[in-house]
């Protein structure tokens, strides 16, 4: 049995520009770092590995320059590393990726859970992981707080969803993504670094996962990004200080004044 | 400067800004002021190999030498002095063993403190003996029945004590031979006869835990004497000549972390209109403040690699690295609270801490007056062996 993580490289700024022509996000000259969320799903993984002996995975998808990213996954602690690039993956929504992904998981067998981060902090959509059960057809465990067991053929996990949280069985294979409470991530090790800087990291492409052009990268993407655009800042908001009775009287004239200008 | 580090290096140095960073810059302010020793940030230092850093591969550590370990100090030291001396005390008291000890006494305790399971201690100094080395009186009687040593004595201000679980210790086997009378041993924590005085209050490295260590008829085996009777002085010289270095390095990671705090200040600070960083007489203190620190690196990296390079005598470089590093950072770490004025001499500034850490570094590991003085005795011995 092993275990995938599947994670992304992403831009090292929430404040990311936009080619609006394109749809897409411009990542050149932005530092490119590891999802913040997929630490947590590597930190999973590899507690589970500690306990269980199951290897770890790191699985990205994205163009050469992701290694980086999976050479620090694998300081990190990750037993093995794998990079899914193909300049036929370009372009690729959530449902091609996680199409490709899914077929990496098929061809690498034995896989008993694959974990990823809740979300991608660049384009936030949350639905790659999904994706990923959907095409493998296996359960879902979206926003996973904890996992409190995992054993031969099922995992127990604790679901954060709003009010509540859920405890839940689920078979094996399964897919997790991961929230932020579930762990502290560790810190790379000396001997990880070392590791990582001698690995030779395999890449998968579009021959050695069996696919064909037309269901990867923005050709086998059904959404068509329409428009993408920065919302308008909202005007700043006014403070005022004074007596209640005051301030009372000046939003009263101020609602009145706007609703019956005179 | 660039030193051409080793990738290796490069590497740790990378990975020791990064934990400093994230793990111990949170933690720094709450162990400064609690007086409290940094269990967890230790297991986290274990987890990413620190402590193998300077033991031999065969000992399940890295083979790095003290390069490495002065490069993982001083980066630890740039945000927190006191972590950085619970690390490197660690190297001191594991340094007996190294350097002197026997197959399988490197077998037993090397691979237990490179994993970092078990924290080393150096007990050397007593309350009569300080810069006086060889005035100890803890004695170690050999039982003549199996061998054993009975150890009875006071040791005082021993970093790392009551967190260790290993420590080397000098003491007294025949008192009628001066310095060449004492012995070196291992003690571990729990042999009975073997406890813990109170922890210091300390002015500065308030992270780490400074105690007495007690023997009351303390029985150690045979079998943990390091090396040979009468040879616990030499062991003890020896230990401190290769350990200098790093302290070098905590000094000079105390004084970066200082001018840097400096820097982003007088950046920021507007006076009369400007920042204060365009001020001449600001601008001539960073100058020589940067300087000085770029010179006890410069001293304190060379000191390191003669000793990793294999060299026979390097007590003097040792102490010179020590001497101009601790000296340079109690300086830079007061002109930084100079710069920073008032809030320089607030506590919600770091850099108060930093001058509080530095005070120390002139002080343990031999008072920089016994640095000069082992720097004069070698001088005048290599004048003297010249003339010859």
């Amino acid at each position: 049995m092993r275990i995938v993580v599947a994670m992304k490289q992403v831009p090292d700024t929430t404040d990311v520009r936009i080619d609006e022509e394109r749809g897409t996000l411009v990542r050149e000259g932005v530092p490119a770092i590891m999802n913040p969320f997929d630490a947590y799903a590597l930190e999973e993984g590899l507690r589970w590995r500690d306990a269980l002996g199951w290897p770890v995975i790191a699985l990205t998808m994205g163009p050469p320059q992701a290694m980086e990213m999976l050479r620090e996954a694998v300081s990190i602690g990750a037993d093995e590393a794998l990079l899914l690039s193909d300049r036929a993956f370009a372009g690729a929504d959530t449902w091609a990726t996680a199409h490709t992904i899914a077929s990496a998981v098929e061809k690498l067998g034995d896989v008993a859970m694959v974990l990823t981060g809740k979300q991608a902090i660049d384009g936030d959509t949350a639905q790659t992981g999904p994706g990923i059960a959907a095409a493998l057809d296996w359960p879902q465990l979206t926003f996973v707080g904890r996992v409190s067991e995992v054993a031969g053929d099922h995992v127990t996990v604790e679901r954060y969803v709003e009010g509540g949280c859920e405890v839940l069985r689920c078979p094996l294979p399964a897919l997790l993504t991961i929230l932020k409470d579930a762990n502290v991530p560790r810190m790379p090790s000396i001997r990880g670094k070392m590791k990582a800087r001698k690995m030779e990291i395999p890449v998968w492409g579009l021959e050695e996962l069996g696919l064909e052009e037309g269901e990867v990268g923005l050709e086998g993407s059904p959404t068509r990004v329409v428009r993408i655009r920065t919302p308008e800042m909202r005007g700043g908001g006014e403070i005022h200080e004074g007596e209640p009775e005051e301030l009372a009287r000046l939003l009263a004239d101020r609602l009145l004044g706007e609703r019956e200008p005179s | 400067m660039d030193y051409y580090l080793s990738e290796e290096l490069r590497e740790i140095r990378d990975l020791c800004a990064q934990i400093a960073d994230e793990v111990v810059r949170p933690a720094r302010e709450d162990l400064d002021r609690e007086n409290r020793f940094p269990t967890e940030i230790m297991r986290v230092f274990a987890e990413s190999d620190l402590f193998r850093i300077y033991i031999p591969e065969e000992h399940d550590g890295l083979g790095l030498g003290v390069l490495a370990l002065c490069v993982a100090t001083e980066e630890i030291s740039k945000v927190c002095g006191g972590v950085a001396v619970c690390y490197a005390a660690n190297a001191l008291g594991a340094m007996p063993i190294l350097l002197s000890g026997n197959e399988e006494q490197k077998k037993r305790y090397l691979p237990l403190l490179a994993s970092g399971e078990k924290l080393a201690a150096f007990g050397l100094t007593e309350p009569d003996a300080g810069s006086d080395a060889g005035a100890i009186k803890t004695m170690a009687i050999r039982d003549e029945k199996d061998g054993s040593y009975v150890l009875n004595g006071t040791k005082q201000w021993i970093t790392n004590g009551g967190e260790a679980g290993i420590y080397t210790v000098i003491a007294v086997t025949d008192p009628s031979r001066g310095t060449r009378g004492a012995s070196a041993f291992i003690v571990e924590d729990g042999t009975p006869g073997f406890s813990y005085g109170k922890k210091e209050d300390k002015m500065g490295i308030r992270a780490s835990a400074t105690r007495e260590l007690v023997f009351e008829d303390c029985r150690v085996p045979a079998e943990n004497l390091i090396g040979k009777e009468g040879m616990g002085f030499i062991i003890a010289m020896k230990t401190l000549d290769h350990s200098r270095p790093g302290v070098a390095a905590q000094a000079v990671g105390i004084a970066q972390g200082a001018l840097d705090e400096a820097l982003r200040y007088a950046s920021q600070r507007k006076q009369f209109g400007q920042r204060i960083d365009s001020f001449q007489g600001i601008q001539f203190m960073l100058a020589d403040m940067a300087t000085q620190v770029e010179a006890a690196r410069a001293l304190a990296y060379s000191a390191a690699r003669m000793i990793d390079a294999g060299a026979r005598r390097f007590e003097k470089e040792s102490a010179m690295a020590k001497v101009f590093a601790s000296d340079v950072a109690m300086r830079v770490t007061t002109d930084a609270v100079q710069i920073l004025g008032g809030y320089g001499y607030m506590r919600e500034y770091p850099v108060e801490k930093m001058m509080r850490d530095a005070k120390i570094t002139q002080i343990y590991e031999g008072t920089n007056q016994i640095q000069r003085s082992v720097i004069a005795t070698a001088l005048i011995r290599e004048t003297a062996a010249r003339g010859r």
